[in-house]
């Protein structure tokens, strides 16, 4: 069944496939697969034969021509993931062997560039968030805000309740309501009280808002459960630390750190407490140590929570991390620097309010969003949100997420403001209907875009809305 | 979890899972079983068909972890055996980066019973779209392009993720497949099995496998009968003097100072010989000079780190900002 020289990466000559068989005494490689069953043994396979590598890259460059990139035209979508600019040296050092290929680091005397790499980014998500542990990382933001949850109700014991602030992302409740399948907790969108188990809150919200986070902390408390923020490690460049705020538990999704939006993922989940709950945290956990001569080095730590030896008693069912996202993650901080990411926030806080200002004055909008924003906020459109998008896409601008998206897809509430379904209790699925309006378009605005790009933004939209408005009139809405 | 109840059940004299206790366990109560075939010990379930059809007769489902695959692509399709549901990991079959521990991507595969039931998004052809143009190997694929849409199973269990999943991490995966294609994937599978299996040979007196059988990929010995003191961390951490990583070890469970070894299609020949010959000699080091494996490893930048030290004196971060 072999045909030589037709994988050139197996290293097995002709030759030497004959010196196994004899060593072992067969005739044929099929000899070693007589414990399957002969119905089943080599079944027809309906797969194509392998290509080049010159094809392989023609086929995967036509795949990736039929995607729009965030570098072409006008880019303002977010909703979750994010256009940051990336240091080169991020890419440099995530595709070098030692770390892209490296196997788990559980021989730590062979693993300490891994280990050292994901302590220090602890010790920076730590200092971002102002919080004392910090976790070796979650497989994106969604699941660190799931665990975030159910640990919450590991350490309130007789507490069956998730609360959620409004203005967390739909998608993460969906992932929340799955982690919650079975277990007898419920989840719900309103104030906490004396049966929840926490409070959670995003920061900024999914419409951008900066929350007071000291207020909603004192909420939280009072009502005797775990306050949990959900924050933008960026924006935490200058913010108050949601750790300084009175933070139990910290989650973020760190794609802003680094890492590419690659279509949804590989993406990033941030995860933080404080050192009196660290053993009901979930997921790995890199510590410093020392060895019989008194050298310092990092291995991985408070195993004993861990799935591969306490099994389903375990903390979590998580079983590895996001190694090599965090390295990205732990590159850029240090690449950017105290006053870099600083910078960077500063300037992201600055063009938003531009842009906010700017867009919501335009004629027939209105800018819907609250108070302090960070990167985004809801305008309200004098037509369709998704057919102004549409319609300026084949410009290539992206104006923005049309938040009619998340009606059919129930979820939470997409509006932040006072008016929206957040703050009327009742189950956290099923409520978005009521309140994403057809005419909100979540903008989004990062370092990258320049003031002559939100300019060019502005006359975009007022044309295309009139565009909209009159297809929508003569009946032909899309 | 979930409020099931997770039961164990036993391997029998040859590795294999206990059908006899496992019929005592099926009845109306079962939801269904997890089975890693080939086993955790490098075993291809000899009963696999009795097994499944025990499970499938109680009325539960079975679930197929997808860790051992490397073992039997092309060779025999886990749906012919009847599993269910089986994920797959990438990392592990499908020669995506480990990245020192992540990203990781496990995509899920059902039958006709689960499929409506996979967290979604899952990726459909658009209504009226034509799959022309969308197989892997098309010549001209400005013609007739496929149009893809997403959706969600009709009754899925939800969304385990945000967004679209570690779609960077399937494109690898993706670019593997089409290099290797159908043939490719089944040579893969079947120099790994050769090796294992020319590797365990080359080490059986000294190190015989738990179960004398042929093994798939991987083998499964212990270290407790070396030499009094000696165990299977310091043969692995020996290997590190060698310049070799160190297999797996303590896992799985049920076998006392387990050592687990799975050389894969990618190891030369010369290396497999080299690993031997290094075994070898540390087994007789254990006889000879049992401290230099209990010190191992000598000459890395750290020797073994005191782990009750890290969890009864945690510095999980850097001491500097701590004083800030």
């Amino acid at each position: 069944m072999i045909e030589v020289g037709k994988v050139s990466y197996i290293p097995h000559t002709e030759g030497d496939r004959l010196k196994m068989l004899e060593q072992l005494g067969i005739k044929t490689v099929e000899d070693l697969f007589r414990d399957i069953p002969d119905s089943c043994r080599y079944p027809e396979m309906n797969l194509p034969d392998g290509l080049s590598e010159m094809d392989v890259k023609k086929r995967l460059k036509d795949l990736a021509g039929r995607n729009k990139s965030s570098e072409e035209g006008l880019w303002f979508l977010g909703g979750g993931l994010y256009r940051h600019f990336i240091p080169s040296v991020v890419d440099s050092v995530l595709s070098r062997g030692e770390f892209f290929t490296a196997y788990t680091p559980y021989q730590p005397e062979v693993s300490q560039g891994t280990l050292q790499a994901v302590f220090e980014f602890q010790t920076m998500v730590a200092e971002l968030y102002g919080m004392e542990v910090v976790n070796a990382s979650h497989y994106d933001g969604a699941a660190a805000m799931a665990e975030a949850g159910l640990m919450a109700l590991r350490c309130k014991s007789g507490r069956k309740e998730i609360v959620l602030d409004s203005g967390i992302h739909p998608e993460y409740i969906e992932v929340l309501e799955t982690y919650l399948e079975g277990s007898d907790a419920t989840l719900r969108v309103g104030r906490p009280d004396e049966n929840s188990a926490c409070f959670i809150t995003a920061n900024p919200s999914f419409t951008g808002e900066i929350r007071d986070l000291k207020a909603l902390a004192a909420e939280a408390h009072e009502a005797g459960a775990l306050f949990v923020v959900h924050a933008d490690p960026l924006a935490c460049g200058i913010l108050e630390s949601p750790g300084a705020c009175g933070a139990d538990i910290v989650t973020g999704e760190g794609q802003p750190l680094g890492i590419p939006m690659s279509y949804g993922g590989p993406t990033l989940g941030l995860f933080a407490t404080t050192k009196k709950l660290i053993r009901k945290m979930p997921g790995r956990v890199v510590g410093m140590t020392q060895d019989g001569s008194g050298r310092s080095g990092c291995v991985l730590t408070f195993s004993a929570r861990e799935q591969h030896i306490r099994r389903e008693k375990a903390t979590s069912n998580i079983c590895s991390n996001q190694g090599l996202m965090a390295l990205a993650a732990a590159v850029y901080m240090a690449a950017m620097g105290k006053q870099g990411i600083k910078e960077t926030a500063q300037l992201i806080y600055n063009k938003t309010a531009y842009a906010a200002d700017l867009l919501g004055g335009l004629d027939g909008f209105n800018l819907k969003s609250e108070g302090p924003l960070f990167r985004e906020f809801v305008l309200d459109c004098p037509a369709d949100a998704a057919r102004i998008a549409e319609i300026l896409q084949e410009r290539e601008i992206y104006p923005g997420l049309a938040l009619s998206r998340f009606k059919e897809t129930g979820g939470g509430c997409c509006g932040g403001g006072s008016e929206c379904c957040g703050d009327s209790a009742g189950d956290a699925a099923g409520t978005a209907s009521e309140c994403c309006s057809d005419r909100e378009l979540l903008v989004c605005v990062t370092e990258c875009n320049t003031k002559e790009e939100i300019d060019l933004l502005a006359e975009a939209l007022r044309d295309a809305a009139g565009k909209a408005a009159a297809s929508a009139g003569s009946g032909q809405e899309a | 979890m979930a409020g099931y109840q997770a039961v164990e059940v036993p391997s029998d004299e040859r590795g294999n899972i206990d059908l006899a206790r496992l019929k005592e366990l099926c009845d109306e109560t079962v939801a269904g079983i997890m089975i890693t075939n080939p086993n955790t010990l490098g075993l291809f379930e000899e009963q696999i068909l009795q097994v499944i059809e025990t499970i499938h007769g109680c009325g539960g489902l079975v679930y197929g972890d997808g860790a051992n695959l490397n073992a039997i692509m092309g060779v025999v399709k886990p749906g012919d055996l009847g599993f269910d549901v089986m994920h797959f990991n990438l990392h592990k079959t499908f020669s995506t980066p480990h990245g020192g521990g992540g990203p990781g991507a496990g995509p899920v595969g059902a039958g006709a019973a689960l499929k409506n039931f996979l967290p979604g998004p899952v990726v459909a052809l658009a209504a009226g779209g034509s799959a022309a143009g969308a197989s892997a190997g098309s010549a001209d694929p400005g013609q007739n392009q496929a149009v893809y849409t997403l959706v969600q199973p009709s009754q899925s269990i939800g969304r385990l993720k945000s967004f679209n999943g570690n779609f960077g991490v399937l494109v690898r995966a993706y670019t593997y497949f089409i290099t290797m294609g159908g043939n490719g994937l089944r040579d893969a599978s079947e120099n790994a099995v050769l090796s294992a299996n020319y590797l365990m040979s080359l080490v059986k007196d000294i190190l015989p496998p738990w179960y004398e059988r042929s093994c798939m990929h991987e083998f499964v010995t212990s270290a407790q009968n070396l030499a009094d003191g000696i165990h299977t961390m310091d043969l692995a951490k020996r290997l590190i003097d060698y310049g070799f990583h160190p297999p797996t070890v303590y896992f799985p469970l049920i076998v006392p100072e387990a050592l687990m070894v799975e050389p894969t299609e990618t190891e030369s020949v010369e290396i497999i010989d080299a690993f031997a010959a290094a075994l070898r000699s540390i087994v007789h080091e254990s006889e000879t000079d049992p401290e230099l494996l209990h010190e191992a490893p000598h000459r890395e930048m750290v020797s073994r780190l005191d782990e009750v030290l890290a969890v009864k004196k945690p510095v999980l971060k850097s001491i500097r900002t701590e004083r800030l």
